[in-house]
């Protein structure tokens, strides 16, 4: 289809762009890798040599390693369920004809827009506190004594928390793929006698299934380095440390950048084993 | 009277002149912190005297120590005066990052500066940041409910007794908690708290090889007993309590005792915001008869970065800050137990300021915390609620999280300090030290 | 696939979208009404809360505190600035890929966006130093190349899927009727291209805004967003719930209009070729 011509133009216009991501992606990387073959604190002077593998060691036989990861993939896996679910249900709810259609999806989507420091401090102190908190004081009213959120359910309160930032993000992309449905397709059905549950299971989500690919893998990316959510609310405190939030630690309040480098490059290991398992499992949806 | 007027008009202009000639504008980086934000409110009065202009970069806590420590390290010179605290000054003085301030002016004085501030703001001898306001930490109590419960509070009281206080005031059923202590993840939240405790306890952070000593009796005594009076008559979910929270609950009449920094004592005893401002009495932080008390000593504290080409400028605004004529500037707005507390020995000789009911105590709580004789058995650091050595903010950090676990049900005590211990001599190995 | 339904039945539809929408709606609602009340009655029940008096105190403390225009203004220009330059360069290279793709292709766009997993904080030290070499720490520039940077593998991919929902044969058309490749980009591409790239647009000024690691770190007081004016409010001495509030209702409400003007844009926009 394209001429000669058109082709090296076209990598001419590609170049830009590229080489940017390029030296984007390449030199904190070089930098991240450099730093963790190095003894370096900042406190203690700066760089302090060469020590080979000993930060990867360290970081990966620290106690904390393997619950970080194990909590940074619940909180990818238990945000994507709960987006995803709730997404369809209200994309399918949108999708119906109702009075303020447009001042309901406005609503809706409102909670994409809160900065994720606002949305952190503000269900940790107005809502989850256990003193003076929106749900503490509703416990009350029914004579219950008010859950300690941020402590005793501590997962779940910021899988909640997250998944309220994201909810309108897949709800937005799943409508739309829904509005793309043909409607005559779902009348011939109805025509048929197809029961609505039926009508979901076989014409409606097969027809989500390239959005659905496309929520996890954004969100995905975007969960993987989730950070100012679990720094507002617990610190890392009672099992919420993730990976992202354990090289901080490293870095930032240990002051140790050798280890947390190679903490950084232990994340792009995990990030891309993710990447390639969504590839695998889901990726064939979006070559349809 | 008219000749006066012209000295003075004369003397304004030529103050006005100097300052137009030498006015620059300063970046301060400081702490969230109401005596902070009240000082922000006066700068108007520092610009009129000097001409300089003032930028201020006002953060919570955590993001503040990051954002200096950042730009500290790496020579950014983002800001040209810097708030930090005890901790830091010693190290980052070490290291040549700060102006000395040994050559302040002579009306400034110096000498009036608390001796236990001076000296945990120096290094060598060398005083690298000036107080604002220094602390340490006491008991506040309700008179009322000690009262009721038929007990009265000593002067000095030993952890026995407070623990038997606290279950006496506990009254569930009217929200009345005997005691509340922090017990929130952070080193400078529950970690300072238990830290200092634990000295009570005869406990130590390292011994002198710097290994863990969280597999000691002490510290399995000091934790076990604060876990135990905590669930016998603390609030539910102290294990996110931190100073804020604490405050919050006293204030509402939640607390029957609470135990922490002297600063908090303007803010129980103010008619404005506290429910029981009539009602609050003080005592020394408690001990176990051991000869260590349970108190810490800290100080928030302005800091030149060296490098900075508005040094002077600098030392111009902390010697306004810092100053006698600051305090009596707020004490003329604001009222006498509003003035930043803790920095200077003459606040504590005027005669205004002795009628205020927690001057007393806060000093003699400042006056008995020694950062060099912090610990029963000798360690070799400095430093009470801290270990003044640059890894340990990160360490304690980790410890007071599985801390806060164990306060929370997670863990029991012996798995956190087991834990506890193997985070600290991880680390410690880390950074060469065994 | 919207349908004709009995005025009975859009009844019940409408009353349970409204609920669920107030529903999810509901915490910002409520920090409004606490940023519209004194510290006191904001900690108190949500009855009292509610007859309790109204008042703008908090709004009046924070921006006598806080210069809150100067924050705003940086957040508009670091977040416009940011999308609008990763515009410039994106759409070229998304251009190609989508018209002239080659078997690279698909390999390219999922590195790009591999490029954002990468954590930000591992590199804070280096880019710190960078930016000091460059002089380019605490400046508004400094942050709409970094932010730029960050967004910009998103961007790509955004406007990648649109331009290849263009059916190639418009362009084989036009260059039959003798457009050039200027003529095709401006006459041709352009108009069919407007809805993507302006929910990229708008997509990435919310990313923008709402980015809180860089922005936070990499400034003092010239350049500092919106991001660092919430951080003076985060967990001050005694109580803060109203001042909290109030600096939190400034800090998302010139964003959220944004949107919810630009909703239908959005809505429409914001495929990401889900859409097929």
């Amino acid at each position: 289809m394209a001429t000669q011509h058109s082709r090296s133009i076209a990598r001419m216009m590609l170049a830009p762009a590229t080489t940017l991501l390029l030296a984007w992606m390449l030199i904190p990387l070089i930098m991240t890798l450099y730093f963790s073959f190095k003894k370096y604190l900042p406190l203690r002077g700066g760089d302090l040599g060469w020590v080979g593998f000993d930060n990867y060691v360290r970081f990966i036989s620290s106690s904390a390693f393997w619950p970080a990861v194990a909590t940074t993939l619940i909180i990818v896996g238990g945000v994507l369920l709960i987006t995803i679910l709730l997404g369809i249900l209200l994309a399918l709810l949108l999708d119906q004809p109702i009075w303020g259609q447009g001042v309901v999806r406005i609503l809706v989507i409102a909670p994409f827009f809160v900065m994720p420091t606002v949305s952190g401090l503000v269900w940790k102190n107005m809502f989850m506190d256990p003193v003076n908190g929106f749900f503490a004081h509703i416990w009350r009213v029914f004579g219950a004594e008010p859950i300690q959120w941020l402590s005793h359910a501590s997962m779940p309160s910021l899988v909640m928390i997250i998944s309220w930032q994201w909810l309108p993000f897949a709800t937005l992309i799943l409508l739309t793929a829904i509005q793309s449905l043909d409607s005559e397709q779902i009348e011939a059905a109805e025509m048929d006698g197809a029961k609505p549950l039926s009508r979901f299971f076989f014409i409606i989500l097969p027809h989500l299934a390239r959005a659905i690919t496309v929520v996890v893998l954004i969100q995905t990316i975007f969960l993987l380095s989730i950070f100012a959510e679990i720094f507002v609310t617990t610190a890392g405190a009672f099992g919420t440390k993730t990976l992202t939030y354990l090289i901080f630690q490293r870095v930032l309040e240990s002051q140790n950048v050798g280890l947390g480098s190679a903490g950084g490059v232990y994340a792009i290991i995990l990030a891309n084993i993710v990447a390639i398992f969504l590839m695998r499992i889901v990726g064939k949806n979006l070559d349809r | 009277m008219r000749f006066n007027k012209l000295i003075g008009l004369a003397a304004t202009a030529s103050v006005m002149m100097s300052g137009v000639a030498y006015a620059e504008s300063l970046t301060i980086a400081t702490v969230n912190n109401g005596d902070m934000i009240r000082m922000q409110g006066l700068t108007d009065d520092f610009t009129a005297k000097t001409g300089h202009t003032v930028e201020w970069v006002t953060l919570e806590e955590n993001v503040l120590r990051q954002r200096v420590t950042t730009d500290i390290t790496t020579k950014g010179g983002a800001f040209d005066i810097m708030t930090i605290g005890m901790y830091e000054t010693p190290i980052w003085g070490k290291n040549g990052w700060l102006v000395p301030l040994n050559d302040l002016s002579a009306e400034y004085n110096v000498g009036d500066i608390l001796p236990a501030m001076s000296g945990g703001l120096s290094y060598d001898g060398t005083l690298f940041a000036a107080p604002f306001y220094g602390e340490s930490s006491m008991i506040m109590y309700r008179t009322d409910l000690m009262e009721k419960a038929g007990l009265t509070m000593p002067d000095a009281p030993s952890w026995s007794f407070i623990a038997k206080a606290a279950r006496e005031m506990t009254d569930r059923d009217n929200d009345i908690n005997g005691i509340c202590l922090r017990g929130k993840a952070g080193w400078g939240e529950g970690g300072a708290f238990i830290t200092a405790m634990s000295n009570s306890f005869g406990a130590r952070w390292f011994d002198e090889n710097w290994n863990a000593q969280f597999d000691t009796r002490e510290w399995s005594d000091t934790l076990n007993f604060f876990v135990n009076m905590m669930n016998d008559s603390g609030p539910s979910g102290f294990a996110t309590n931190g100073f804020n929270e604490n405050l919050s609950l006293f204030q509402q009449g939640k607390c029957g005792m609470w135990i922490d920094a002297t600063v908090a004592a303007s803010f129980v005893t103010n008619p404005k915001d506290s429910t029981v401002a009539d009602k609050v009495g003080f005592a020394l932080a408690p001990d176990n008869g051991m000869g260590v008390r349970s108190n810490w000593l800290w100080a928030w504290a302005l800091a030149i970065p060296a490098g900075t080409q508005k040094e002077a400028a600098a030392k111009e605004f902390i010697e306004w800050a810092t100053s006698n004529s600051y305090i009596e500037l707020v004490a003329s707005k604001e009222g006498w137990a509003n003035v930043p507390p803790g920095a200077r020995t003459s606040l504590y000789e005027n005669a205004n300021y002795k009628d205020i009911p927690f001057a007393k105590m806060t000093l003699d709580s400042i006056l008995s915390a020694d950062p060099n004789n912090s610990t029963v058995d000798p360690s070799p650091y400095v430093g009470i609620q801290f270990a003044a050595i640059p890894e340990f903010a990160g360490i304690a950090t980790e410890v007071s999280q599985e801390f806060s676990a164990a306060y929370a049900g997670q863990q029991t005590v012996a798995e956190a300090l087991a834990k506890a211990q193997a985070i600290t001599n991880d680390a410690m190995e880390a950074a060469g030290y065994r | 696939m919207a349908r004709a339904v009995t005025p009975r039945r859009k009844a019940i539809n409408t009353i349970i979208a409204w609920l669920v929408g107030l529903l999810i709606f509901f915490p910002i609602l409520w920090i409004v009404v606490l940023s519209l009340k004194t510290e006191g009655d904001a900690i108190k029940t949500p009855l009292e809360v509610l007859t309790s008096v109204w008042t703008l105190e908090s709004y009046a403390v924070v921006q006598d505190r806080s210069d809150y225009f100067k924050h705003f203004s940086n957040s508009v220009i670091i977040a416009l600035g940011s999308t609008l330059l990763g515009i410039v360069v994106a759409v070229p290279a998304a251009w190609s890929m989508a018209f002239v793709p080659s078997r690279r292709t698909r390999g390219i766009l999922m590195w790009m966006l591999s490029t954002k997993m990468l954590p930000a904080v591992g590199v804070l030290y280096p880019i710190y130093l960078l930016f000091i070499e460059l002089g380019i720490l605490d400046s508004r520039i400094g942050l709409v190349v970094v932010l730029m940077l960050i967004n910009l593998p998103i961007i790509v991919w955004m406007l990648y899927t649109y331009f290849k929902e263009i059916p190639g044969e418009i362009l084989e058309a036009a260059r039959m009727d003798g457009a050039n490749l200027k003529a095709e980009l401006i006459y041709v591409l352009t108009p069919m291209a407007i809805p993507g790239i302006a929910s990229t647009i708008l997509l990435n000024v919310i990313l923008a805004w709402n980015e809180a690691f860089w922005t936070l770190n990499l400034t003092a007081a010239k350049a500092a967003p919106l991001t660092a004016f919430i951080a003076s409010y985060s967990s001050p001495e005694g109580l803060f719930y109203a001042k909290l509030s109030a600096a939190s209702v400034m800090a998302i409400t010139p964003i959220l209009i944004m949107g919810w003007f630009s909703q239908k844009q959005l809505v429409r926009g914001l495929t990401f070729g889900a859409v097929k």
